[in-house]
């Protein structure tokens, strides 16, 4: 009985510290509609900040806090609105997304350029107080944070309910032209939001760091938590998303509490937020299809069947050149960079043309790569088969997922990325959870090595760029344009994604058989849900609608740790002008291949 | 010969209702369905082709019941529409979008060229869809509803954004289509062409169906004049 109070206090307390995060989550999103991807990487900075002025500089606690809280974050998030997210107003989600990844991982390089990697214990607050209730000890700092998401439901209640602005925030929510009605703009609404929302990341950030610890990544995506509690409250009601939260809070503790300790249940422990995110998505209504207004988009030229064969032609033979003249390390970098083009390839298709922003394409990468390792020997059999059982994996995941669309459809990949990672690439059936598997390569220099990447890169280019010129091609883009006019004219909506979805998996599948075999050791470090950030990064910047983009985003891939570890004081700068670079080019999904392109055009012209 | 009939239905928006318990009948030729702005046209055309269930009643084609089918099972059975606010396919050409439709339906490409030419547009074939003028994106939205060779077709506003010639040459195509026997339901604001065309006129307002019958009967009703203007 008591240790059951004990944990019920404890699940209360880190649900109230989520319902701060994922309260500041909801305000956002309701008042300017984007969905904050970034907001669990500005309470890390935010929590950082709060480090090195109480811990480093000495300053009392409660003056640190309300410097971070009260003044810092704030700014920041109207920093981040007038200059990242008042630009993306109406934008589609995609875009949106973007940018909020862009903000996430320019926030993480920032912290790591600052506060490189150390242990930073933090105090928590108020130690010395604490009482006992029922035989259970309550901490000071527990104490503290259940005030404080008191204050906060209670604060934004007020706020939302009993002030004019907090209507006219109400009213931005239902229609935005109706804000000004209430004399106030609507710009100033959303930066006033953001400002609030960041100090909430910010005082959750603050409250979660003595008890996880502070780290660039954890605390970034505890986020998955927030993001978990804002769906019970579909992104809009913040009673219901506090009660999501404290359940959540609850469910962990319990979890912790009362379920085995052996490996596997303790990898479940570690997927339970990606589980209930998946469980809540899963909930949410099918998205009606969405009806009104022309969509299109202006992908760059496709070339015709003689214009890709000149393509390839001229790709193959560059590639052979560079086999012959470059040195065994260069040429297997090259060769990676090709395996990532082809991950990337595999976005093209599900992107580029298909409109879905998947944040969980590494995983399929990690499926094929286990699928191939698991064979023991390499052939290209097996390098189809790894493709073959990520397509199906892709197919079964479409089939769960994609009654919803859009955000949730994102969220989701991330929750299947996370799932995966924790229960499936990091148990005993695929990788282990540190341990590394060996595969035998298919062919052994370097120089064949980019051979064979060089090839498979033309095939599977000339392959997408074939689906691009066909019916399946102009089915997947009539779909992404105006699923409601498709279903009109006789198109079964949801087999053209799964179809493209599963497609789209069983490129990054034989990109994963690949990619083990030109590793020879791979872990599941190597897909983990991180990694798809950067690859939607670098897949944006360098054009998601073109062959010669992907080619583009794997090399860039692949030049980022050579980067970060040839000069490690610029890695974290690299990783901050990515961020930045991605919240500026996610207007224009082209990337940076289609103004080199047009640079060309106009040189010639 | 195809018959479509709504009975019974109503949409509700949570406290609006926005059509309410409306029974009609569109058989074999041009049937009017007009009514001032929010009267619920274009929400009974959604209900029709499959795009929103219904709070309350049937969709019957041809006697069927076709209300638990979805849009594309619809599609299949007959049933076409263009939208008010333009659905055309933004990122493909004006013959791509035709081609859809057709490939949709196991038809040849080829075919597109004749559709576009028949409704007038095929000087456009080669334009990106998203640039086209209104005018033209609608009767696009015509051609590509026409290549999935419907019995029914809802057109929900088609003539907006033509000029008095085109719109004079739309109508002689609405004759045409509904002479091949299809039932066509014209959703217009265009009274001329009502009146027109029309072989039997429903009027919708506030949801309800005030009144129906050829159109001279309808345009002397006291309680449509009543609905315009007050
Ligand atoms: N998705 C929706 N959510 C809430 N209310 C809606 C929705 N769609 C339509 N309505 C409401 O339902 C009513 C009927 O709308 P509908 O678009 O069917 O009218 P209409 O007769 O087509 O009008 P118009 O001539 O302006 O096109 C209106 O009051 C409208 O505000
Ligand atoms: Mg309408």
């Amino acid at each position: 009985m008591t240790a059951l109070l004990a944990y019920t206090i404890f699940g209360l307390v880190t649900g109230g510290a989520y319902a701060v995060v994922a309260g500041g989550l909801v305000l956002t999103y309701s008042t300017s509609k984007v969905f904050n991807v970034g907001h669990g990487a500005i309470g890390m900075v935010m929590a950082f900040l709060y480090w090195e002025l109480a811990e480093n500089r000495g300053l009392p606690q409660w003056v640190a806090s309300l410097l971070v809280v009260g003044v810092a974050a704030p700014l920041f998030g109207l920093l981040v609105e007038r200059f990242v997210m008042r630009r993306l107003a109406g934008a589609p989600v995609g875009v949106t997304l973007v940018a909020g990844v862009g903000v996430l991982v320019g926030l993480i390089g920032v912290a790591q350029v600052v506060w490189p990697p150390q242990a930073r214990p933090v105090r928590p607050f108020l130690d010395h107080l604490g009482v006992h209730i029922g035989g259970s000890y309550v901490s000071g700092h527990d104490l503290v944070t259940l005030a404080c998401a008191v204050l906060v439901a209670g604060g934004l209640y007020v706020l939302l309910n009993r002030t004019r602005t907090g209507l006219a925030m109400r009213a931005c929510v239902d229609a935005p032209e109706l804000a000004s009605l209430y004399g106030t703009r609507p710009h100033r609404l959303s930066a006033l939001s953001w400002a609030i929302g960041s100090a909430l990341a910010a005082l959750g950030g603050i409250l979660l760091t003595p008890v996880v610890q502070l780290d660039y990544v954890t605390m970034t995506l505890l986020v998955i938590t927030a993001y978990t509690a804002a769906l019970v409250g579909r992104l809009r009601s913040l009673p219901w998303t506090f009660v999501g939260a404290l359940g959540l809070g609850l469910v962990q503790s319990y979890a912790v509490a009362y379920l085995p300790s052996s490996p596997g249940w303790i990898a479940f422990r570690a997927a339970i937020p990606a589980l209930l995110l998946f469980v809540v998505l899963l909930a949410m209504p099918q998205s009606p299809l969405r009806i009104g207004g022309v969509r299109g988009s202006r992908g760059v030229a496709v070339p015709n069947g003689l214009a890709t064969g000149v393509g390839a032609g001229l790709f193959l033979g560059v590639a052979v050149a560079l086999a012959l003249l470059v040195g065994p390390v260069v040429a297997g970098q090259l060769a990676l960079g090709l395996v990532f083009g082809i991950v990337v390839l595999s976005m093209v298709l599900l992107t580029g043309y298909g409109g879905v922003v998947s944040l969980g394409q590494f995983t399929f990468v990690g499926v094929g790569a286990v699928t191939v390792a698991r064979f023991g020997s390499v052939s290209p059999l097996t390098l189809l088969a790894g493709a073959l059982v990520a397509a199906v994996v892709g197919a079964v995941i479409a089939l769960t997922v994609l009654r919803v669309s859009g955000l949730y459809l994102a969220l989701a990949t991330l929750g299947f990325a996370q799932l995966m990672d924790k229960l499936v690439l990091q148990s005993p059936i695929a990788f282990g959870v540190r341990g590394s598997v060996q595969v035998p390569r298919l062919v052994e220099s370097p120089a064949a090595q980019l051979l064979l990447a060089a090839v498979v890169f033309a095939l599977v280019g000339i392959g997408v760029l074939a689906v691009r010129r066909g019916r399946l091609g102009r089915r997947m883009i009539a779909v992404k344009d105006s699923s409601a006019a498709c279903a009109t004219l006789g198109v079964n909506v949801r087999w053209v994604r799964v179809g493209v979805f599963a497609l789209s998996a069983g490129i990054a599948g034989l990109a994963g058989g690949l990619f083990a075999q030109l590793r020879e050791t791979v872990a599941a470090s190597d897909f983990q849900l991180f990694n798809n950030l950067p690859l939607l990064l670098f897949a944006v910047i360098a054009g998601v609608t073109s062959v010669s983009g992907a080619l583009l985003g794997g090399m860039l891939l692949m030049l980022l740790p050579v980067l970060q570890s040839g000069f490690p004081a610029f890695a974290g700068v690299a990783v901050v002008l990515l961020g930045v670079a991605a919240a500026g080019l996610s207007r224009d999904p082209n990337g940076l291949v289609s103004w080199l392109f047009r640079a060309w055009a106009w040189r010639r012209a | 010969m195809s018959t479509v009939q709504v009975e019974g239905v109503t949409v509700r928006f949570g406290e609006v209702t926005a059509v309410d318990d409306v029974t009609l009948t569109a058989e074999p030729g041009v049937t009017g369905l007009i009514g001032p702005n929010g009267a619920g046209k274009t929400t009974l055309f959604d209900v029709v082709s499959g795009l929103r269930r219904p709070s309350a009643g049937r969709v019957l084609l041809d006697g069927a019941d076709i209300t638990a089918k979805s849009p594309h099972q619809r599609s299949r059975a007959g049933v076409a529409r263009t939208f008010q606010r333009l659905e055309v396919f933004g990122s493909l050409t004006v013959r791509e979008n035709v081609v859809v439709a057709l490939e949709s339906r196991r038809r040849s490409p080829r075919l597109a060229e004749g559709l576009l030419d028949r409704v007038g547009i095929a000087r456009f074939a080669a334009n990106q869809a998203d640039t086209v003028p209104t005018g033209a994106a609608r009767l696009l939205e015509l051609a590509r509803a026409l290549a999935t060779e419907p019995r029914v077709l809802l057109l929900d506003e088609p003539s907006s954004g033509l000029d008095r010639a085109e719109t004079d040459a739309f109508g002689e195509l609405l004759r045409e289509l509904s002479a091949e026997g299809r039932a066509v339901v014209l959703v217009e604001h265009d009274m001329d062409l009502v009146m027109g065309y029309c072989d039997i006129v429903h009027v919708l307002n506030l949801g309800r169906l005030l009144v129906s019958g050829p159109p001279d009967v309808v345009r002397a009703h006291e309680g449509v004049r009543e609905a315009y203007l007050g």
